[in-house]
């Protein structure tokens, strides 16, 4: 490109008073660099601590806290946080930590499945559309805001409402029930993702190195694969970190609305939909739950926020 | 704005309507079972009336045909009969949409009340106190998933305090003063839960879009004539600041229909979005298609009402 070249031309002939002592540095990775940048969101930091106690106590809960979810006690219903119970019990005496960490299991994997899906979906799309231009570009966006425009939870309740039986009696109740939630809430949330990839390519496919390896007669998957998406990847991993958060609130959501997995799967929106009606005498069934969906996706909406700061290029901090 | 731009903003709208028909039509199609006829899957009923019975529901012809056949009755009116409730379902819906549009146009109006003060204050200081402190508060305000902040207040205000009433009560007894108390009473907590979560994702927008106008030239020299600074800001900055701002209400308007069904069902306010809760519960199958299409003809509607007026405000737009 002719714009490229009298730039470089500058550098190298005249060289600026300071470039020696900048070139004797070392030179800073782009994993450092982000990391120097994300550092300086100092919530987004504690929010890395705070998602991976969490993190951590989901995954290793079971073999500490060894009370199982479906003991029932009659003896200790809707009994506060004590010793034998850190966190109370349900109306039926079940301790809730045990199910609060099996809930956790079940909503942040949904949260993790659901974003990829989203994500794999919408980087497809969006480098289809990036890379086609003309009327597949045209279709596809005008697909995109045809679902962008489509009222998300009563979709997501009238879906699951239809294929709910048929995919329970398919893969069983819970493994039913997880891949339709996933899917459909993945399903419904490809969007950003892919506007995101397509505007990246839009600037990225115009630019030099792309241009050399299309000279050098790189094929156009191959462009497309080890690339110009690589470069593409920044704001798609802002965008896929706070799909997780919203994937937890909509399978939370359907949880609570009674329509998510069944009663004897806990899961955090499932435990308040059970708690709303003790309220009066059973308060932290429904705190504990609710705050635990509350810090995961907090958490989750800061580094989210930090890695804007970190990967996005266009940002000037 | 002229004619034309109204006339194509509407005639957009058109496409954008078929396709949502088209995916609502799909899902239904692809569901196992005839989620319509329940009658002809009964065993009771002879081969013949079956038959019949299918034929006259048009169960066997070709799927674009069934989709037209639908399609027309649809735009008839003729939406179906709730099976639960014995009314037709337009009827039905007709009679619960108000409580929805009202309980969500108030909500708005308090989610722009507070995003457009505490965002534009934000930017005319960034990265001050008041920013730092806006900012975290509007990020706990959208983490905060309504149906917690509903449990949350119930909690607080109906259970611990006794001020409010949880329970949104469609025939509330009494007239006039009296009568609009109790109604604003048992709207306050429905309102604010839905009002707080928007007015929270709100003011990030409302922020960086006064930061874009106060970089402006004509912001400079306004200061530069002498005025002050409220007053650049609330004659200036924020109507310019707001033109995007509009855009975004409306696009936003899937996530509030969203936030609405959660919140008319914690409150058990009266509306569509816990009539479809309920209707879903019941197999109550032609309400669940009727409310859902309400829904996505609401986003098409604010969408195209959203472009009318940002062609209003900003006439470079409708002249493109």
């Amino acid at each position: 490109m002719a714009g490229s070249t009298p730039a470089s031309l500058s550098a190298d002939t005249i060289p600026p008073p300071g470039g020696i002592v900048s070139r004797a540095k070392p030179p800073v990775s782009p994993a450092r660099e982000a990391w120097r940048r994300f550092r300086r969101h100092r919530l987004a930091v504690i929010s890395i601590v705070v998602l991976l106690l969490l993190v951590i106590g989901i995954a290793i809960g079971p073999w500490l806290w060894r009370t199982p979810i479906d003991d029932i006690d009659f003896g200790a219903q809707l009994a506060g946080p004590s010793w034998t119970h850190p966190f109370g019990t349900d109306d039926l005496g079940q301790d809730l930590l045990a199910r609060m960490i099996h809930g956790g299991r079940v909503s942040l994997a949904v949260g993790v499945a659901a974003m990829l899906v989203a994500v794999i979906v919408g980087v497809v799309i969006g480098a289809i559309a990036g890379m086609a231009s003309g009327w597949l570009d045209a279709l596809l966006m005008w697909a995109s805001d045809l679902f962008l425009s489509l009222p998300q939870l009563p979709l997501l309740l009238l879906i699951i409402y239809l294929f709910r039986d048929t995919l329970r009696r398919l893969l069983g109740t819970e493994g039913g029930v997880f891949v339709l939630i996933v899917v459909v809430i993945g399903g419904l949330r490809w969007m950003p993702v892919a506007r995101l990839v397509r505007a990246q390519f839009f600037s990225l496919r115009e630019k030099e190195f792309v241009e050399a390896a299309r000279a050098l007669g790189a094929s156009r998957l191959r462009l497309v694969v080890r690339h110009i998406l690589p470069n593409a990847m920044g704001p798609v991993i802002v965008a896929a970190t706070i799909e997780v958060a919203n994937a937890i609130i909509a399978e939370s959501t359907l949880s609570f609305l009674g329509l998510g997995f069944p009663p004897d799967v806990p899961t955090w929106g499932r435990m308040l939909f059970d708690a709303q009606d003790y309220l009066d005498i059973a308060p932290h069934w429904a705190l504990f739950p609710g705050a635990a969906i509350f810090l995961a996706v907090l958490s989750i909406n800061f580094i989210g926020d930090g890695l804007r700061d970190a990967l996005d290029a266009r940002r000037v901090i | 704005m002229s004619g034309a731009y109204l006339l194509r903003r509407i005639l957009l709208a058109i496409p954008a309507m078929l396709g949502i028909s088209v995916i609502l039509f799909t899902v239904l199609a692809l569901a196992p079972g005839d989620p319509f006829g329940e009658l002809v899957s009964n065993p009771n009923v002879p081969a013949s009336v079956q038959a019949a019975l299918r034929a006259k529901f048009g169960l066997d012809d070709p799927v674009w045909q069934r989709y037209l056949h639908w399609l027309v009755a649809m735009l008839h009116g003729d939406w179906g009969f709730s099976f639960v409730s014995r009314i037709n379902v337009d009827t039905l819906i007709l009679q619960r949409l108000p409580v929805t549009i009202a309980v969500i146009g108030a909500s708005q109006v308090l989610a722009i009340m507070i995003a457009v003060p505490v965002g534009v204050l934000a930017a005319a200081r960034p990265y001050s106190l008041f920013d730092q402190v806006a900012n975290t508060l509007a990020f706990i305000g959208f983490s905060l998933p309504t149906f917690f902040t509903g449990l949350l207040m119930i909690l607080l205000f109906s259970i611990r305090l006794n001020w409010l009433p949880f329970v949104f009560r469609a025939d509330l007894p009494g007239a006039g003063w009296a009568w609009w108390w109790g109604e604003l009473q048992q709207s306050i907590m429905p309102v604010a839960v839905l009002g707080l979560y928007q007015g929270a994702s709100l003011v990030r927008f409302v922020r960086s879009s006064a930061m874009d106008v106060i970089k402006l030239d004509y912001v400079t020299t306004a200061r530069s004539k002498g005025i002050g600074q409220r007053r650049v800001l609330i004659r200036h900055v924020v109507r310019n600041a707001l033109i995007p701002v509009v855009t975004l209400v409306a696009l936003q308007m899937p996530v509030v229909f969203g936030g609405a069904i959660i919140t008319e069902q914690i409150f058990r306010v009266p509306g569509i979005g816990s009539l479809l809760i309920a209707s879903i519960l019941s197999n109550d199958t032609p309400v669940v298609m009727g409310v859902t299409f309400v829904f996505a003809g609401l986003v098409v509607l604010f969408n195209l009402i959203a472009d009318i007026l940002y062609g209003w405000l900003d006439p470079r737009i409708a002249f493109r």
